[in-house]
This record gives structure tokens, sequence and C-alpha cells, in this order.
């Protein structure tokens, strides 16, 4: 009597976790047969381990030079023109010698580049270091070396312009939506409270188009892969003399000047 | 000496409780029956033509904005911009070019139900509805 009672236990027990099985396993079944939803790049996306900028400055003399770039990019990219300067949003701006590349100027600088005008921008730094102080992780760097924001987790603390080393950064003080001449509704505008710069058209090489100034720029700008050997910024690199700024800070920008 | 269970004032105080009772239940029975019916978002004629939408309409109704916040992250984080449905259809992920394309009309789409809901998303703060833009 005793054992058959343990052996009827012994089999409605199996008995039960067979029964419990089955929805289990039809669940698991179902799930690997219906297709999920999928999500990839674009067919003709552009990619790099590490996109480089080389600004040719021998072909770019003066502020007209620069102009059509910086208008295009802040065309496309939603950037408010403010009369007072503090609240001045920058992506692609016009700066002097002595203030981009400070610590470099020789005693004697040659005329030509004592009074030029040279293109500046996010340098998209190697070692960025506007992403380690970022507290939100807003700005990251992707892995084609992009220094990118993610705006909506920008929550405007401004760590990262006083770690930019570059100036690159600037803070929306006020909506900047009334402050755009002609809405691109191809690009978001930002809001106020959030920091903004340049994003090296990450937009446009996601649709297999360079950046706006290289197409704008007549062949003074030169964007390509510094990772590969073999690319057009490393066949330029290797032929001209190039300086970068403040390289003594170690961030290791990936923009270049020929000067 | 009165009894304990004694009220003082009795009368007084039934009246003065009455009185709050009806004060604070006062909006609730005022209201009754007075719900203002839940919106029905209306359809654009493109919405309409096309018959489907990224994912199934229950989905959508429910899960709109859980689709939107995994197809922001995939976007800024992951650089890949295409979305397929399970059916196999290609999407641009974009609020403004690829959900607002259809759902053209903003205001009768996305801002009845959530102007009901009380609910403000801050999308529209940056991202642009295009209509608005012209």
């Amino acid at each position: 009597m005793k054992s058959s009672r343990r052996r009827f236990l012994k089999i409605a027990g199996i008995s039960a976790l067979g029964l419990g099985a089955k929805p289990v396993l039809d669940v698991m079944a179902s799930s690997s047969e219906t297709a999920a939803p999928k999500t990839a790049k674009g067919e003709n996306v552009l990619t790099a381990k590490r996109w480089a900028l080389v600004i040719d400055t021998r072909k770019l003399q003066s502020e007209e030079d620069l102009d059509p770039m910086i208008e295009i990019c802040d065309k496309i990219h939603n950037v408010p023109k403010f009369e007072n300067k503090n609240h001045e949003i920058k992506w692609l701006w016009a700066e002097e010698f002595k203030h981009e590349f400070p610590m470099q100027e020789p005693d004697f600088l040659n005329d030509r580049l004592k009074h030029m005008s040279f293109l500046t921008l996010c340098n998209h730094c190697e070692k960025a270091p506007c992403v380690r102080v970022c507290p939100t992780k807003a700005t990251f760097k992707r892995e084609d070396g992009i220094v990118l924001m993610d705006f909506h987790r920008c929550i405007g603390c401004r760590f990262c312009m006083a770690a930019c080393p570059y100036g690159s950064r600037s803070f929306n003080f006020r909506d900047p939506r009334p402050f755009i001449k002609e809405t691109n509704p191809d690009f978001p505008t930002r809001t106020k409270g959030v920091v903004e710069k340049c994003n090296f058209c990450a937009e446009r090489l996601a649709v297999g188009k360079l950046p706006a100034c290289v197409e704008a720029s007549n062949g003074a700008l030169t964007f390509g892969d510094l990772d590969d050997p073999e690319s057009e910024v490393r066949a330029v690199l290797r032929s001209n003399y190039t300086i970068r700024r403040k390289p003594a800070l170690g961030t290791g920008p990936s923009v270049f000047y020929i000067v | 000496m009165p009894n304990k269970k004694q009220m003082y004032d009795k009368g007084k105080v039934v009246i003065g409780l009455c009185i709050l009772v009806a004060l604070m239940t006062f909006p609730f029975w005022y209201n009754l029956g007075k719900a203002a019916p839940a919106p029905e978002p209306k359809l654009s004629e493109k919405a309409k033509a096309a018959k489907e939408c990224v994912m199934p309409k229950a989905y959508m109704t429910s899960g709109h904005m859980q689709l939107l916040n995994e197809w922001r992250d995939t976007v800024v984080r992951d650089a890949k911009r295409i979305y397929t449905n399970p059916s196999g259809k290609k999407f641009n992920m974009s609020l403004s070019n690829t959900c607002l394309d259809c759902h053209v009309e903003k205001a009768e789409f996305c801002d009845k139900c959530h102007n009901y809901a009380s609910v403000t998303p801050y999308c529209w703060d940056c991202h642009i509805d295009p209509k608005e833009a012209k």
C-alpha cells in the first residue's frame, strides 16, 4: 500500500510537469516563427572607422570663401541667427589664426595667415573631453568616430561646453525657433535649454551624401576615413603638411588644416 | 454628569457634516453624466488610403510612444534608420517625415487625443510639423 501511494505521487508529479511544459514550449515555438520587426542602416550609408576632415586653407583665402559653406550648414541644420553675440549658436564658423591656433603662433607670422579666416567646427576628437564629462551620456562617440549629441537626453548642464577646449559647443539660452529664417522640415530644430554643435552631417552620411560643407567647398575640404590608408584624406595628409588645433591637449582632433 | 456616549449639539453637528459632505462631493454629482466623450482621431485621406500603419492599429493605439522611443534610440545611438515591420514593409524612422507624411493633420490626429488625455509630449519642441513650417 505504501509503495503504490508513492508511485502514484511520482506519476502524478511527472504528468503535471508534462502538462505545464506544453504551453511554455508553444510560446517558444511561436515566438521564433513570427517575424519580429527589424532595424537596419540604409543601403547607401557611408561608413568608416574614423571620419576625418582636411581643410586646405590655401584654397579658402577670405571670409567670402567660407560663407557658402557656413550658409548651407546653418540652413540645413536649422541653426538660428541671434543678434546678441552671447546667444550665438555656432556649428561652422570663421576664426582668425591667433584664436584658431593659440600657442602655435610663431613670433613673425606671415601676413597671409595673420589676416586669414579659418573654417572652424567641432573636431570630433579621438578622446573627446565633452563625452567624458557628460553626466547623462547625451554626448557620445559613435563607432565611426563622430561625436554626436542625443538632444533628447541633454539636460543643459553645459559641462561639455566647459570641457571643450575649442568652443565648438553652443547653448540655447532662448527658444531658437523664431530666429530661424527658413526652417528645413527634414531636420529638427533644437529647444531652449540644450547644447548643440556640428554633427559631421551624420544625417547625410546615413543616406550616402558627404557633409554639406565638403560638397559646397569646391574641393577645399576633403572628407574620409582616417583609419583607411587608401582613403582620400590619408592621401592628402601624406602629401601636405597639416596642423591641428591645440594638439598638446591630447584630445586628438579629427579636423586637419593645411596651412 | 451626562452620559459619555452623548453627543453635544447633535443637531448642529449633523447638519454641518451634511453640508460638508455635500460641498465636498459637489464636483462629482454636478458633473455626473456629463463626461466628455473620448475623441476619435481623424485619419487623413492618405492614411486611410494606406490602410496599414507601421504596426497593427491596436498596437499603434496603445504603444506608439514605445515605438517612437525605440525609433529615437535606434536612429540616434545605432545610426540605423530603416525599419522593417513584420510584414516586410520598410520605413524611414522619422517622426516628421514618415509619421506626419501620412498623418498630415497633427492637430486632428496627435493633439486631439493628447489634449483629451492631458499629456504634453515634448516631441514638437524640436521636431517640425511640416505643415506648420510652410
